[in-house]
């Protein structure tokens, strides 16, 4: 490949407009975030190089790796920094830059009014920077630099109105949760280094298939839990709704489009540790399973209108990850949907974004409504995007999730009944709550005031904004179908993934389409019911316990508490009051007993560097004591 | 009668630590001779000359050392490629360490104007207004310094408990120097000397039974005796053994502030001037890791697969139980220099976790480790000596008219947490600084930090010991909570510019404070606070309302180490190669 | 053979039972009589003088009459040792012992300077 020698410049573009930005401070103020658009554009145009030199070749030679050299060596590992080419690699680089160009074009105008926009540009230069290192990288270790990148990026922007307490909260919530996902990469990297004396991709998975199945479970186990915290994917969905308390072009590009989608790269990039370990992908599904079915009961009750797009990115990861667990047979499903859906979600979020423009940051779907004709251009790219999450053929979301399920179906025993339900229930739910969305936003009666106090005037977002949300919106309409084209997709990564055989579901194909179709259309008929033609209260009524549940996000932060934090503090305050009580009880109690003897002697002494000594004497014996005690 | 016959001496060899130990007897006669006025740039030009001597005297001996190990005196002095490293390191952390000591923030440094002298005492306030500076701190670090370039340097276990004595006094002395605060630093300064003895008589004890052993006190004749190919009387009596390894190691992980003998290093550093604490803290550190090492690494050679499993039984121990208290009471804590200390423990931990193997590999890691563990935390004290208190006094009009209606008054530094919140608004470029640090600590990537983790949990996983190394990472997550909780607290939190009633800190954090387990010293420290507040116009000035705001000083010495530091930090994470590629040709031929 | 360090641990606990057996004896057989002279530093019924403003502490000049001792008794235990043997160790003896004065003399000066000396 001629152009390869191009790969570095994809994380580097966007590194040095990061770098001009956060260094040049004030002076760049007026031209900063043009500057922002042109590295993600110009990384973006170099994508796209890349890609015309991959098509030229033929499919077995389209993976090829660009070394810079050995980055560190630590005894017999070597770690070079070398960035691999590949068609998947290729499909994020291309993905992330586009959607990242749009959505900074629609952020200059959406945070026009903030005096720290050009900080703002830096910060997603350096996210768009870090998540290209992410899915560019060739070994684990470079990965994991992407990843922590990817993560401080995602914890400085949704921090970044930092007034506000809530926003403080939320980026650290996502940093510390993200961290136990973090702790899973290491661990993995640990196994693998133990194993196999490598962390690049090559010598990884070239040697996952002689594991045994033991470690391999061990590796796909710990690499799920990474998933799991980047991707917000259950048990370490937490973060996500929190996270939607930052600016709302972050939560298009870092939190539905790119970003949370990194840990599906993760698995299916480790696709063939997976398959040396069968257990671990089942859990894989599981997780997806779950997450789907969580991510649609929360959405159907949430308020908030990024809240809900935010239950329901989780959902959709929710079945990439249920695809990426289905072996070779789903993963290019996984990365496909992932495709599709980062440009609907992104257009999603963008119309989000502009509907708060338009009444004044609220984003309480109650106080909504009968917005369609104030808000024509919107509401027509929402509702496209509306449409392709509904996976109405011929709309995007139909080419891929329709695939997943039929995926879904495939196999023996109890699995494809299990998941092939789930899928086909997720996507009835998902029908119902994004038709839910749409119809409290656009449709019915208005429930905002137009005149006296707290008077609203809805009206439509500057050029600026409206474009990339147009482009979005044809793409939500077109890329699947143009991606399908005589299966384009599968063949594409084919190189990556591996070919998959056919394999035929236990259903008929076109009863599941028709099924899903139907599932489809009662959710979104329920959802007009309700939401359009029926009165929809202002205040959220009581309901049944359910309802409850998934508005408080089915517990999930009562459970964290209980589950993680709650032994950490027990053991700390432990911890406390033993080195208070117990060692120092313990030394005054020793003391009471040659009390005539010692009274003089405590008297004259600070009684707590006694208790100090005690404690390193105490210490000593006991070390002393477990070296008798194991040794001897 | 045998004929006299003079040792030669290598002094090439010694001539980084003696280039160190002269400058510092250097500077006493300085002190004695050069008037006041002058003294202080005096004494910082030697020493910061005498450190940069001994830096180059390192990298010229370097090459040397790569052939064969230096022996002086028969081995009093033994010069390995590792012992060399570790100089390397305390020298580098020292002369960053200096630049801080020599910070002068608002006029005034971080030491008191005549140690000796009662606090509060009316003598004490004359030399603070005659602006008496207690200069002799540069040969103390000095002496200190050169102590610690000795401690993993020599073959010889008198030597190495001379060398613990050389590097230990001048620190506790040092402790009891801080201006403000003074019960607070005199009760650090008084609890580190009777520790510091305690493991030194430790040490000591071990060093006699191993002498009993083996009939020598230079390691190697020891590690013969293990292998049992000496002429010892005792041979095969390995508990004796044992016995003094345990209690030689002990002595040593009471200075790498190692549980369960970590107790003095929460209230030392708390205590202990900032300068000192960041000094302290790196350098300290890196020696007592590398004469620990020294000590285990040579032993380890004639030990029996018995004996050596003891021994790593007890850094398996002592490891994990390090990470534990080092992270979970670390959570706990509200001041910012204790956060320090218990990281600095913990870090202790993940360095004892690259040992356990006893390899080239885990000694490379140590290597760096240590290299990035100082820097940052020379550069994180260094951040707290200048983020400052300001007491706002209100003057009655009367006196001075309306255009000076308030004085202000730069005190201590501002320590508790809660006046950290909102620092990232008033000085940015220092809270990016401060955040790297805690981020390197913390072992994010692209920063010194994660390289050096990265190094010495996969030396453990080499090692065999994974399980140690799965702990490590456990425990640094856990960590994180308490580094991302500061750097929220400086960046997202707007600062609560209060309110105080006279003669106290904010209120915000006074019980949670007495919730930790600051205890021991929390009457001290109240003391100090209250009563020993250090400035005449305080006590004379009209009882109003006093504003107590964060004010982040302006930029000396120390903002020169923050931007090195930094600077250092972010290198070692983002090209480590050729520092790594050092370590590697320190930790060839380790013992 | 009976092991070399049984006469050690003999030691030891003749120590022991002297050191413990003193105290416990002491506190058994000793006559209990408090009063305020027993109770006060040195147990010799005369007032600690001057006494410090703050409490409890010593003259600053007793740590320069220790400081000043030291120097002169380390001075001492090096040089008698050295001047026996001065014939055997010849130059080398003589330019160590120098060197050793030189080291020594620092203190001194330091604290001639710093007053020490000025005894008023």
């Amino acid at each position: 490949m001629q152009t390869l020698g191009l790969a570095p410049w994809l994380v580097g573009l966007p590194l040095a407009g990061a770098a001009v930005l956060l260094l040049g401070g004030r002076r760049t103020d007026r031209w900063g975030h043009w500057l922002g658009v042109l590295a993600s554009t110009a990384a973006f145009a170099v994508g796209l190089v890349l890609l015309a030199d991959v098509l030229r070749l033929p499919a077995d030679e389209r993976v090829a790796v660009h070394s810079l050299g050995t980055w560190l060596e630590v005894g017999t590992l070597q770690v070079d920094a070398a960035f691999r080419v590949d068609p998947l690699s290729l499909t994020f680089v291309l993905l992330v830059t586009f959607v990242g160009t749009l959505i900074h074009l629609y952020s200059v105008a959406y945070m026009a009014h903030d005096v720290d926009r050009r900080r703002f540009f830096a910060y997603l230069n350096l996210f768009v920077a870090a998540m290209l290192l992410l899915v560019l990288a060739d070994s684990y270790l470079l990965l994991f630099v992407g990843w922590e990148g990817v993560g401080v990026a995602s914890f400085l922007l949704i921090g970044f109105w930092d007034h506000r307490r809530e926003n403080a909260v939320a980026g650290k919530k996502a940093f510390v949760m993200n961290r136990v996902g973090d702790m899973g990469l290491i661990v993995a990297m640990m196994l693998m280094l133990w194993q196999v004396g490598s962390l690049s991709f090559g010598d990884v998975l070239g040697a996952a298939g002689g594991m045994s199945t033991g470690v391999a479970t061990a590796i796909g186990l710990m690499l799920l839990l990474a998933a799991c915290g980047k991707s917000a994917q259950f048990p370490l969905q937490a973060w996500l709704g929190d996270a939607m308390a930052g600016p709302t072009p972050v939560s298009a590009l870092i939190h539905a489009a790119t970003m949370v989608t990194a840990g599906v790269y993760l698995l299916v990039r480790s696709a063939p540790v997976l398959e040396a370990a069968p257990t671990a992908q089942l859990v894989v599904a599981v997780v997806g399973a779950v997450t789907l079915l969580f991510g649609a009961v929360v959405g159907c009750a949430k308020d908030d209108i990024k809240k809900a797009l935010a239950a329901s990115t989780m959902s959709q990861i929710g079945y990439m990850m249920l695809a990426a667990g289905l072996g070779p047979i789903g993963y290019a499903f996984a990365i496909f949907h992932l495709v599709t859906h980062g440009f609907f979600k992104a257009g999603l979020f963008l119309g989000a974004g502009s509907v708060m423009h338009a009444m004044d940051d609220s984003v309480d779907m109650r106080r909504f409504g009968g917005l369609g004709r104030a808000l024509p251009v919107t509401a027509v790219t929402m509702g496209l995007g509306w449409l392709a999450i509904l996976g109405v053929p011929p709309f995007s979301g139909y080419w891929s999730k329709d695939k997943i399920i039929e995926a879904a179906f495939v196999g023996e025993g109890w699995r494809p009944w299990v998941f092939g339900t789930v899928a086909l229930v997720g996507a009835g739910i998902t029908a119902f709550y994004m038709s839910r969305l749409f119809f409290m936003t656009f449709a019915g009666r208005r429930r905002w005031e137009s005149e006296g106090e707290g008077a609203r005037h809805p009206h439509e977002a500057p050029f600026l904004m409206r474009l990339p949300m147009i482009v979005l919106a044809v793409g939500s309409v077109a890329l699947g179908g143009l991606l399908t084209l005589g299966g384009g997709f599968t063949t594409w990564l084919e190189p990556v993934v591996g070919h998959a055989e056919h394999h035929d579901p236990v259903l008929p194909v076109w009863l599941i389409i028709t099924l899903t179709l139907v599932l489809v259309v009662l959710g979104a008929a329920l959802a007009f019911r309700l939401y359009a033609v029926q009165q929809v209260p202002v205040e959220p009524p009581a309901s049944n316990a359910l309802v409850r549940a998934a508005r408080r996000d089915l517990y999930q932060d009562p459970v964290n508490e209980t589950l993680a934090m709650l032994p950490g503090q027990v053991a700390t305050r432990t911890l406390v009051y033993a080195d208070r009580t117990v060692v120092d009880s313990a030394f005054l109690r020793l003391a009471s007993g040659v009390r005539r003897a010692g009274d003089g002697l405590r008297r004259s002494q600070n009684g707590y560097v006694r208790s100090y000594a005690a404690t390193t004497l105490g210490g000593l014996l006991v070390v002393a004591a477990v070296v008798w005690a194991l040794a001897y | 009668m045998i004929d006299f016959v003079a040792p030669t001496i290598d002094w090439a060899a010694v001539s980084p630590v003696l280039v160190v130990l002269a400058a510092g007897v250097l500077g006493v006669l300085l002190e004695a001779l050069v008037p006041a006025r002058a003294r202080r740039s005096v004494q910082l030009v030697l020493t910061l000359g005498a450190l940069a001597g001994a830096l180059v005297a390192v990298a010229l001996l370097w090459g040397r050392v790569q052939e064969a190990a230096l022996s002086v005196v028969g081995g009093s002095y033994l010069l390995t490629p590792f012992g060399l490293g570790v100089q390397a390191v305390v020298v580098v952390c020292a002369l960053l360490g200096v630049l801080v000591v020599a910070d002068r923030p608002g006029g005034q440094d971080a030491f008191a104007p005549t140690a000796a002298a009662v606090p509060g005492s009316t003598y004490e306030e004359q030399a603070r207004r005659a602006g008496l500076e207690q200069t002799e701190v540069y040969p103390l670090v000095l002496f200190a310094t050169g102590g610690m370039m000795l401690f993993p340097a020599t073959d010889d276990l008198v030597m190495l408990f001379i060398a613990l004595e050389v590097l230990s006094l001048p620190l506790y002395v040092l402790c009891a120097t801080a201006r403000r605060r003074r019960l607070l630093s005199q009760e650090a300064a008084a609890k580190y000397f009777l520790l510091g003895s305690f493991a030194s008589a430790l040490l000591i004890f071990g060093v006699a039974l191993l002498y009993g052993f083996a009939g020598s006190v230079r390691l190697g004749a020891i590690a013969e005796a293990l292998a049992g190919q000496g002429a010892s009387p005792l041979a095969g009596m390995d508990v004796l053994a044992l016995a003094g390894v345990l209690l030689v190691v002990a002595g040593l992980l009471f200075k790498v502030g190692a549980a369960p003998f970590h107790a003095w290093t929460p209230d030392v550093y708390t205590g202990a001037p900032t300068p000192v604490t960041g000094f302290m803290a790196a350098c300290t550190k890196a020696a007592a890791v590398g004469a620990l090492v020294r000590f285990l690494f040579t032993l380890a050679e004639g030990m029996d697969a018995g004996t050596r499993h003891g021994v790593e039984v007890v850094l398996w121990t002592v490891a994990l139980l390090t990470m534990v208290v080092g992270t979970v009471v670390g959570v706990v804590q509200t001041d910012i220099k204790r956060v320090l200390a218990y990281s600095s423990i913990a870090h202790a931990g993940f360095v004892l976790v690259a040992l356990v193997g006893f390899s080239e590999t885990g000694a490379a890691a140590v290597l760096f480790y240590l290299l990035a563990y100082g820097l940052a935390t020379v550069g994180a004290f260094a951040v707290v000596t200048v983020v400052r208190e300001r007491l706002t006094t209100p003057v009655p009009d009367a006196e001075h008219g309306a255009a000076s209606a308030a004085s202000d008054t730069l005190l201590g530094e501002a320590t508790h947490l809660a006046q950290w919140a909102g620092v990232g608004r008033k000085a940015p470029w220092l809270t990016a600084a401060f955040a790297l640090f805690l981020l390197s600590m913390a072992g994010i990537p692209l920063t010194a930090g994660f390289i050096a983790k990265f190094g010495a949990f996969s030396a453990a996983v080499d090692a065999g010991a994974w399980p140690l190394a799965v702990a490590g990472v456990v425990a640094s997550a856990v960590a994180v909570f308490f580094y991302v909780r500061v750097i929220v607290l400086m960046v997202l939190t707007p600062p609560a510019d209060e309110l105080v009633p006279d003669g106290g800190a904010p209120d915000g954090g006074a019980p949670e404070a007495a919730g930790t387990d600051a205890g021991p010293d929390a009457g001290a420290a109240a003391h100090a606070v209250g009563g020993g507040a250090p400035t005449g116009t305080l006590t004379a000035a009209p009882a109003a309302t006093r504003t107590v705001v964060t004010v982040v000083t302006t930029p000396g010495p120390a903002a020169l180490v923050v931007a090195l530091c930094a600077a250092g930090v972010l290198l070692l994470g983002l090209l480590p190669a050729s520092v790594l590629d050092l370590a590697g040709q320190a930790a060839k031929f380790v013992p | 053979m009976t092991n070399p360090y049984v006469p050690v641990l003999v030691l030891m606990a003749v120590a022991a039972v002297l050191a413990l057996g003193g105290v416990a004896a002491s506190a058994v057989i000793g006559p209990k009589r408090y009063n305020r002279a027993k109770l006060e530093a040195y147990e010799c019924g005369i007032q600690p003088t001057p006494q410090a403003t703050g409490g409890g502490r010593l003259p600053v000049k007793y740590y320069l009459v220790a400081m000043t001792f030291i120097v002169f008794d380390i001075e001492v235990v090096f040089l008698y040792p050295w001047a026996v043997s001065f014939a055997w160790l010849a130059g080398f003896g003589l330019v160590a012992m120098l060197v050793f004065l030189a080291l020594i003399t620092v203190p001194f000066v330091y604290e001639w300077r710093r007053g020490g000396f000025d005894w008023v």
